[in-house]
């Protein structure tokens, strides 16, 4: 791996990466309102089994807690956020200053998003800003954290320190163009990557096999994005339903061959057996564990994947 | 061409609210071709709104008059007599808003209302069919993504697309609204020129965020308008 580019950002997660061990993140959705309370909560079922948490950042365009402020209260909980900033809901200004109040205040990782459509959220007649978008995210804070210059080019004080994350979507089409993009973040500055949550195992092995070749997988950390399901319901909803996702029907046949209170277990073995394969494949760096409105499920999760303990490296 | 929506028949009668005598403004170029403000919809409305207030008890005297381009003073100038004579208490107009505005603009003494929501640059597709294609941005990037804009048909304005969002072809705001960025993949593909969009677009400035003037080379404003 070559991390000359990194700059130290005091992450955990960059430090577990570049140990060579495993990585194992989680997510954490910030409430519909001002009750600290559910975040700690959430956060304590994380704590000790991941090795950084996503906050997200007004996910599926519906107004949340900021991002910031749940990653404050999850560090206070002992926690290491991983900020989600969505270029939906903010101009070059905007974001600039979120890095440095984010770095500021002890957050040392960002995932940078395009965000979802506004129109699927509770506000579709908001004006989508979109001033920058989601690569060019990435080139603006690997130049605060590396050149320690503004987007403008004027000189930061003291310039802000994060380990850049992306996104990355191996089954949206094209399918072809899915690797090149990959590149393009990379080339951005992308430190890892935390893929689209991933079902279709052949397409994805696939999209591995050509990161590799083209030694994409020599230059950044890849997190497999895995969320289990818990219901024939919520299978049927992903495929159907959420742009961008690929829900095999073998998996569908799998969950309904169980009994109906055995579903949600049948999920996570799935869950645990992808893990296991992600373990052992090439160019796959750690896994993303994705349990939505599941937290409380994690550590049965981290248990059964075989990834506790979680190193420490703070 | 520049095309636009006639506004409900609700919202135009609430804005000639309390006016007894206006004129109705078409406009024989863009609006005209999309079937919306030339003269043939001046008419329309006009009968509509003539009926609508006698209905109410509260009659108007509506009057039509056609210009051949709303936003060129030369036949903007038609109107200067009529307007002058038959003292209205309002003009309404069906060109698009470059039009409604230089309408207002000529007759600042008289209110000016729009009949119609101007909703971009389009191609004519079909009859009556009319696709936008261009946000006027200033900042032209179709070179590079095969003739295939990216501000205005990507949902997301994105300059290094396509997102995760991509669903089979289509957008994610819609299974109607193509891909924008898989159409420049796939038409690039096809023109072997892949490597126009391999690179980071770093396109990073919006030019259209103040009014912006053309001003041709070797000529000026008049200094009679420079203010």
């Amino acid at each position: 791996m070559s991390n000359e580019t990194h700059a130290n950002s005091a992450s955990n997660l960059e430090k577990v990466l570049k140990a060579g061990e495993f990585a194992f993140t989680g997510e954490l959705g910030p409430p519909r309102g001002t009750d600290t309370k559910e975040v700690r909560e959430k956060a304590k079922f994380l704590k000790g089994n991941v090795d950084s948490v996503n906050i997200t950042d007004n996910q599926t365009a519906v107004v949340r807690m900021s991002s910031w402020a749940a990653s404050l209260l999850i560090m206070e909980e002992g926690l290491e956020p991983n900020y989600q900033m969505v270029c939906r809901d903010r101009n070059r200004l905007a974001m600039q200053a979120d890095i440095l109040g984010g770095s500021a205040m002890g957050i040392r990782n960002m995932l940078c998003l395009s965000g979802d459509h506004q129109q699927f959220g509770d506000h579709p007649d908001a004006k989508g800003v979109f001033d920058i978008d989601s690569t060019q995210l990435i080139a603006l804070v690997k130049q605060m954290r590396d050149e320690g210059i503004f987007l403008s080019g004027g000189e930061i004080e003291h310039p802000p320190k994060m380990f850049i994350g992306a996104a990355s979507n191996p089954f949206a089409e094209p399918y072809e163009w899915r690797v090149n993009r990959l590149a393009k973040k990379i080339e951005a500055g992308a430190d890892f990557i935390q893929t689209q949550c991933i079902y279709n195992m052949e397409r994805f092995r696939e999209f591995i096999h050509v990161a590799n070749e083209e030694g994409l997988t020599e230059k950044v950390y890849i997190l497999a994005g895995v969320t289990p399901m818990k219901s024939v319901g919520m299978a049927r909803y992903m495929k159907s339903k959420v742009p961008g996702m690929d829900v095999p029907d073998g998996i569908i046949d799998r969950l309904k061959g169980v009994d109906k209170g055995k579903v949600a277990d049948e999920g996570i073995k799935i869950a645990c057996e992808q893990i296991q394969e992600f373990k052992e494949m090439k160019g796959v760096h750690g896994v993303h564990m994705m349990a939505i409105e599941w937290e409380h499920k994690v550590p049965e999760i981290a248990e059964m994947a075989k990834v506790l303990p979680r190193p420490d490296y703070r | 061409m520049i095309v636009a929506d006639r506004k409900p028949f609700a919202e135009i009668k609430e804005l000639l609210h309390g006016y007894t005598k206006v004129l109705n403004v078409g406009c024989g170029t863009c609006v005209s071709v999309c079937l919306t403000g030339g003269e043939k919809e001046v008419n329309v409305l006009n009968t509509e709104l003539e009926m609508s207030r006698r209905l109410d008890d509260d009659p108007i005297d509506i009057h039509g008059y056609t210009v051949e381009r709303q936003c060129d003073r030369e036949y903007l100038a038609e109107l200067d007599s009529i307007i002058k004579e038959e003292k209205f208490d309002a003009l309404l107009s069906m060109a698009c808003g470059v039009g409604i505005q230089f309408l207002a603009e000529r007759y600042p003494d008289i209110p000016t209302f729009p009949a119609v929501d101007t909703s971009g640059l389009a191609v004519n597709q079909a009859v009556g069919w009319y696709e936008e294609r261009c946000r006027s941005c200033s900042q032209c990037v179709l070179g590079h993504t095969g003739g295939i804009c990216p501000i205005t048909l990507c949902a997301k304005g994105l300059l290094n697309g396509p997102c995760g969002g991509t669903n089979k072809g289509s957008c994610e705001i819609s299974e109607k609204q193509p891909c924008a960025w898989s159409r420049i993949y796939y038409r690039l593909a096809g023109q072997k020129r892949l490597d126009a969009i391999k690179g980071i677009n770093t396109t990073r400035g919006w030019k259209d965020q103040a009014p912006r003037d053309l001003i041709q080379p070797g000529y000026k404003k008049p200094e009679s308008m420079t203010k």
